[in-house]
């Protein structure tokens, strides 16, 4: 059927296909079939054929290969959904081998004019990485663009790439740290719960704590201390203003408590509970104690959390008390979660409430909650001494309880709370003893035999006849209670031998020869320690004194008293063990970090150009980064893909404090893409544009940096330079081409100002770069300057100045760096090139081997000689189509490769005929080689 | 985030699974299987498993579980509050969300899921918008698909994806109309064995069915707004007005949606609008036990009692029960041990009445707790708490819409 011509039947067999799927069998057999489809025109039958894809094209890697065209051909459609739905889809291919592809793809949606688009790139981000994590760098350079957009649609899933890629680096949050706490109301609820998440560790590294000044800082001891630290302390003291930017944070969380979403309502009471001062983290209580009502899984979850800051502060939750008493319908976690918060919150006030409600609970006929109930009056008890007594007589009387259970339980709790104890309480150990008799459970009557045991001096009378019972029905006991009675016969000869010497030797015999090892080597040891023989006899000197050494009580506390080590809400806290890709939240650092780091100056020139477009973003959300240096950008120019251009060029040169990184930047990557101006109120007008304006300046493709000489060291003194081509367009001009000069000081004294004095060569208009001051030696400086070549090879020579002396260089420029890309369908290519037949035209034949033909190989070659710009081509053996433009006079240069069965026929097309001509016949040169 | 999903029945069977990272096998549900094996009820599964490489976060709604996995750290909450979302919608477009429906449905179930996570980050969750990308089933349109061979893929990114309201499709167009509100109002009450109360408190919410034209701008105000406590808000109310002018100023969605909910401060002052004299007791001898409930109405304000029903967990050794209610029928379930008595209406003159004796199982103890009762109703047009709508304003549009309040009062258990 999906051979078949009808659309009808294939969507029907396509239906069928995701039916299987759904139900888990393999349908990968009918892989070539379905890629076939790849390309209908049918939107549902499009959208079968990539959930198919995604599902098998791991394990049909080769076959998928084949459907990829596709997806790069509708990367450039118009339509932003099938762009961003293509992007999704090659992006879900886990086939190692196209992850150039997608790198590039990325690249290019994460300028895309379409926010939708831009969102689904960083999801692209994140699947990228997962498939390979080599791609680390490229891909932050991505994520930290995305950062800077202001889309609410995209801040919340670049955040999630952030978290999933570079959680640590810290430093790409901080310029959009402000924005983000803007945005965060309208961001969709889910990225808002990354976002917050994200910012509480931010805050943690950024802030100092609000609580710490709470502390009290003791002046009397500060008088013993030196002078030095007694500042130090006054310094401390000083009291403490919340840094602007936290209390922004704080603020706009605020209202998201009142959200729908319990996940949004949650992180905030995180961000709340971890930030803020504790006076104010009491507002997030009610929005908590409301998700109550919510489902049962949600109650799970926040009843753990609230019991972890119960454990903290008990005052929060208290006057809520009520909403946490225990339902009969409740699953049974929910209610034992609900029990230890209540234990929690009991104090001397409201104890015989809890109580009375604790009485209810032990009814219950979930017998594992009674149980539980028990443990928890047993742990009331514990904490508040006033109420021990009620609670042991309560206890007591669980004792004639029928359900074994509960004996059992209330046996242990006793057990435990007489040991803090034990002299007041003979009677109980009394009582326990008559009600010996009755109980079954195993772990009760060993509770009862120790407790006996252990303070058989309090009931002298009682224990041997305990004893004497048990030496009865020794051999009916569980293991654990023979251990016991063991232990017990034990004490009692030490205290009483009088009495109970012969049935202490009694039980031991019976023990010496009992099935279980445990106790025969138990009944061994007890005879070597505490029966005087003529051989040993050393220990049982001590054996009163290793018997019947006090022991201390146990330590009746929380199960999530060490739960507050993990950040509240996150999965390892719930699990309480840290969970794979748990990031820690780091303690508050002493003092504060530098706050202007998130600064973002104000420019007012931002964008005079683009304002046409993008009036409602206003100068608050300002580019950050494009003050220092649009100064120099020339006159606002009024065509698009110019004042685009300036703007992405001054982004990547004026990380203005940072000057270092920048130069490490632009070395690495000389090719910054273009960025297209952005923002919402941009979508509805530029969509349209774009399809108008077909000659956008489209991003340049990295290639590796060919460095020229420009003056040796030993000519210049120990000044040599070095120049490269950016190959980005050029800030100063139009039609200059820019060049990125490094100087580097070898010489062993320092250079003073370098510049340029003269330009010798006529008709070339040079920008010079600004005289550098000084460079010390074994350093070096890195400046751009831009040359209008004329669209010539002409070099351009100039003199190079020092404080002291002066070199004649010149800057030869290669034909490939004469041009500029841009973006073309492929439609306007073939419309473009019909243009420019005839003597405009010029080819060559060249022989390649074949695997050099493939695309990859191609391509790389044809990028790292000339400054070109890819068209998309749907056609597979023609190969490449290249297409630029000359920089100085705009004239259009048309590069096509078209591959021959042992080698590839090249075309270029241009006005510029000597250009044209220079241009193939070094394309020809590369190509050809191996 | 999340990486696949499983449905599973309640008799163990997956009979759904979804990918969006690679595939994991399903053989990571028999941790799962374990874990529901260990908590014999369904409720009673722990909503989050720990497996040696995956966690498993899984909700219980419908009879259906949905088993999430999630291989590295996650808010819980997050992945549980999707799963639910997961649900509704399926409830949404299919009408319930049961087994037979999602296999019926299943290549639409794999379209909705498709859009509404990316690579297991949610991407589309509102209703209006997916109903946009994928048009629900309905008898009529699945014929005329059948005839002409067209989809129910929508051709057109969705409008409210991009806007600034993005839970809104635009160009909305009806020849009626209407906006109607819903006050639901639930008393959520603990009494004792005597009657008084121990622990009561109301949970309200607003559910609206707006069907209006265009961009409609609607200002909802409350007469007593100070009666709200705790609130929480579609993500189209403005906040920002509610907190200076406590009005409730939004755009709405298309359709039904819940508009907020709140809790109402009245901490004790709840009057609870029933009464309940009961006498459960077991006899010590003999293995009988005998049962009296009469229910009574209080403080209803002058409005009827409806669809109570009282349910009653009984204890194991309950064999049977043979009684008799002078209103409404009861059944008694022997294997879940569960009395239900519907009684329906409550009338004021003749009080019901449940009475009769229960058999118990021979040589058994007798159990030492009385059961607890549960009891239903409802009250129309009454929200016990008393909020009232005051008026509703519509900007932005020309027309005059249809307006209507409902009020209820529920008691839920």
């Amino acid at each position: 059927m999906l051979e078949s011509s009808k659309e009808s039947l294939k969507l029907e067999a396509m239906k069928r296909v995701v039916g299987l799927i759904a139900k888990g069998k393999n349908a990968s057999e009918l892989f070539p079939a379905v890629v076939k489809n790849v390309a209908n025109k049918n939107l549902e039958l499009k959208k079968l054929v990539y959930v198919y894809l995604v599902r098998y094209a791991e394990e049909q890697q080769d076959l998928a290969l084949l459907s990829i065209s596709t997806f790069q051909r509708a990367l450039k459609d118009p339509n932003q959904l099938i762009r961003a739905s293509a992007l999704r889809v090659l992006s879900s291919i886990r086939v190692p081998i196209i992850v150039p592809i997608m790198m590039l793809a990325i690249k290019e949606a994460a300028s895309d004019l379409s926010p939708y688009v831009r969102k689904t790139a960083a999801h692209a981000i994140q699947k990228l990485y997962s498939l390979d994590a080599d791609q680390k760098d490229h891909l932050i350079e991505v994520i930290e663009k995305l950062l800077k957009d202001k889309s609410t649609l995209v801040a919340g899933s670049v955040v999630m790439a952030f978290e999933e890629v570079c959680p640590d680096r810290i430093d790409l949050i901080h310029r959009n740290y402000r924005k983000l706490c803007n945005l965060l109301m309208d961001v969709e609820e889910w990225g808002q719960v990354v976002i917050i998440s994200m910012l509480t560790r931010y805050a943690r590294t950024q802030f100092i704590s609000p609580n710490e000044m709470l502390r009290d800082t003791n002046s009397e001891k500060a008088f013993y201390e030196s002078d030095e630290e007694k500042r130090k302390s006054a310094e401390e003291t000083k009291p403490y203003a919340m840094d602007p930017d936290h209390r922004l944070l704080l603020r706009s969380t605020k209202p998201l408590l009142q959200s729908r979403n319990t996940a949004v309502v949650m992180s905030v009471a995180q961000l709340y509970w971890h930030l803020a001062p504790k006076h104010e983290v009491n507002i997030i209580t009610k929005s908590l104690v409301r998700l109550l009502r919510s489902h049962r899984e949600v109650q799970y979850i926040v009843l753990q959390n609230i019991a972890t800051m119960s454990i903290q502060r008990k005052g929060m939750f208290e006057p809520f008390m009520k909403s946490f008493y225990v339902r009969s319908t409740d699953a049974t976690h929910i209610k034992t979660l609900k029990l230890e918060i209540l234990t929690n919150l009991a104090n001397e006030a409201n104890i015989s409430t809890v109580l009375r409600e604790f009485q209810t609970y032990v009814k219950s006929q979930d017998k594992a909650f009674a149980a539980a109930t028990i443990q928890a009056i047993g742990r009331c008890a514990t904490n508040i001494s006033e109420i021990t007594d009620t609670c042991l007589n309560g206890l007591v009387l669980l004792l004639s309880n029928r359900d074994e259970t509960v004996v059992a339980e209330s046996v242990v709790v006793i057990r435990k709370l007489l040991q803090t104890q034990p002299s007041e309480h003979s009677d109980i150990i009394k009582h326990m003893a008559k009600l010996f008799d009755n109980i079954t459970v195993p772990m009760a009557r060993a509770s009862i035999l120790w407790l006996i045991g252990e303070y058989c001096e309090h009931v002298p009378k009682i224990a041997p006849d305990v004893l004497r019972k048990m030496a009865k029905t020794f051999h009916n006991e569980e293991d654990i209670v023979k251990l016991q009675t063991v232990s017990l016969a034990a004490k009692l000869y030490l205290t009483n031998s009088k009495q109970t010497k012969l049935l202490t030797q009694y039980i031991l015999n019976l023990g010496k020869y009992d099935q279980n090892y445990d106790i025969r080597d138990r009944t061994r040891f007890i005879r070597q320690l505490i029966v005087p023989s003529e051989r040993g006899g050393a220990l049982s000197k001590y054996a009163r004194r290793i018997l019947l050494a006090p022991k201390p009580a146990p330590v009746l506390q929380s199960a999530f008293k060490d739960r507050d080590r993990f950040q509240l809400g996150t999965l390892s806290h719930t699990l309480n063990s840290k969970a794979t890709g748990y990031l820690e939240l780091s303690d508050w650092p002493p003092m504060a970090p530098d706050q202007s780091v998130r600064n973002v100056e104000v420019a007012e020139a931002v964008s005079r150009s683009t304002l046409a477009f993008d009036s409602d973003e206003g100068p608050k959300n300002g580019h950050s980064c494009e003050a220092g240096s649009r100064s120099g950008s020339g006159s606002g120019s009024s065509e698009e893909s110019s004042s685009e251009a300036s703007e992405s060029d001054s982004e990547s040169s004026s990380d203005s404090d940072s000057g270092t990184e920048q130069k490490k930047q632009s070395e690495a990557k000389p090719a910054q893409k273009v960025r297209r101006s952005s923002g919402d109120g941009l979508v509805s007008v530029c969509d349209r544009v774009c399809v108008c304006v077909c000659q956008q300046l489209s991003s340049p493709v990295f290639v590796p940096v060919h460095t020229y000489e420009l003056l040796h060291r030993m000519t210049g003194k120990g000044l040599a330079a070095q120049y490269h081509f950016s190959r980005q367009p050029c800030i100063y001009d139009d039609r200059m081409i820019s060049v990125q000069l490094t100087f580097s000081n070898n010489g062993d004294h320092t250079l003073e100002n370098i510049h340029i004095s003269e330009k010798t060569s006529a008709g070339q208009n040079i920008h010079c770069f600004s005289p550098i001051e000084c460079l010390e030696p074994e350093k070096s400086v890195t400046v751009s300057m831009g040359v209008d070549f004329n669209d010539s090879t002409q070099a351009a020579s100039f003199q190079l100045c020092t404080k002291a002396e002066g070199f004649n260089v010149s800057i030869q420029p290669a034909v490939g760096e004469l041009l500029l890309p841009v973006t073309m369908s492929e439609q306007d290519f073939s419309k473009e090139q019909g243009k420019l037949q005839g003597m405009n035209e010029s080819s060559a034949t060249i022989a390649m081997t074949p695997e050099s033909i493939t695309s990859q190989p191609l391509h790389r070659k044809v990028v790292n000689m000339a400054n070109v710009g890819v068209v998309p081509s749907g056609q597979n053996n023609v190969h490449r189509y290249q297409i630029t433009k000359l920089v100085s006079s705009g004239a259009l240069v048309l590069v096509c490769v078209v591959q021959k069965d042992s080698g590839a026929q090249l075309t270029v097309n241009t006005e510029k005929t000597i250009i044209g001509s220079m241009l193939l016949r070094e394309l020809q040169t590369v190509l050809s080689a191996p | 985030m999340i990486h696949s999903l499983f449905l599973i029945n309640n008799a163990g069977d997956i009979f759904l699974e979804k990918h969006w990272k690679s595939v994991i096998s399903r053989s990571v549900c028999d941790y799962f299987f374990e874990a529901q094996e260990k908590a014999m009820e369904p409720d009673n599964v722990p909503p989050v498993i720990r497996t040696p490489h995956h966690y498993l976060i899984n909700i219980y709604r419908d009879k259906i579980f949905f088993v999430s996995v999630i291989q590295t750290e996650v808010p819980p909450l997050f992945v549980i509050e999707f799963l639910h979302r997961v649900a509704e919608m399926f409830q949404d477009y299919f009408g319930d969300c049961s087994e037979v429906a999602i296999k019926d449905n299943v290549v639409i179930v794999y379209e909705l899921l498709e859009e509404m996570l990316d690579n297991g980050f949610p991407l589309a969750t509102e209703s209006n918008i997916l109903k946009e990308l994928i048009k629900p089933p309905t008898i009529l349109r699945s014929m005329v698909n059948s005839i002409t061979g067209s989809s129910n893929v929508g051709e057109t990114l969705p409008t409210g994806q991009l806007s600034t309201v993005p839970w809104r499709r635009a160009g909305v167009k009806y020849t009626n109309n209407e906006a109607y509100f819903d006050v639901v109002e639930e008393i959520d009450a603990i009494l004792d064995k005597s009657g008084t109360t121990v622990f009561a408190e109301i949970q309200g919410v607003i559910d609206a069915c707006v069907k209006l034209s265009g961009m409609p701008d609607l200002t909802l105000s409350f007469m007593n707004p100070r009666l709200l406590d705790d609130v929480s808000f579609h993500p189209c109310v403005r906040f920002k007005r509610w907190e200076s002018e406590r009005v409730l100023s939004f755009i709405p969605p298309d359709g039904n949606f819940r508009l907020m909910s709140y809790h109402v401060n009245a901490q004790n002052l709840v009057a609870i609008p029933v009464y309940v004299r009961q006498n459960i007791s077991f006899f010590e001898s003999g293995s009988s036990g005998r049962l009296d409930i009469t229910l009574g109405p209080k403080q209803t304000m002058g409005k009827t009692v409806e669809c109570v029903v009282v349910t009653v967990h009984m204890p194991k050794v309950v064999l049977n029960a043979n009684l008799t209610a002078t209103q409404g029928n009861y059944t008694y379930d022997p294997v879940t041990k569960i009395l239900v008595w519907d009684i329906g209406k409550l009338n004021q003159q003749k009080l019901p009445n449940l009475k009769g004796s229960l058999s118990l199982q021979s040589g058994a103890p007798k159990p030492e707790e009385n059961p607890s009762l549960n009891i239903d109703l409802k009250i129309q047009q009454l929200a016990i708490s008393g909020l009232k709508v005051n008026r509703l304003d519509m900007y932005g549009e020309k027309y005059k819409p249809f307006k209507g309040v409902k009020y209820v009062t529920k008691v839920f258990r």
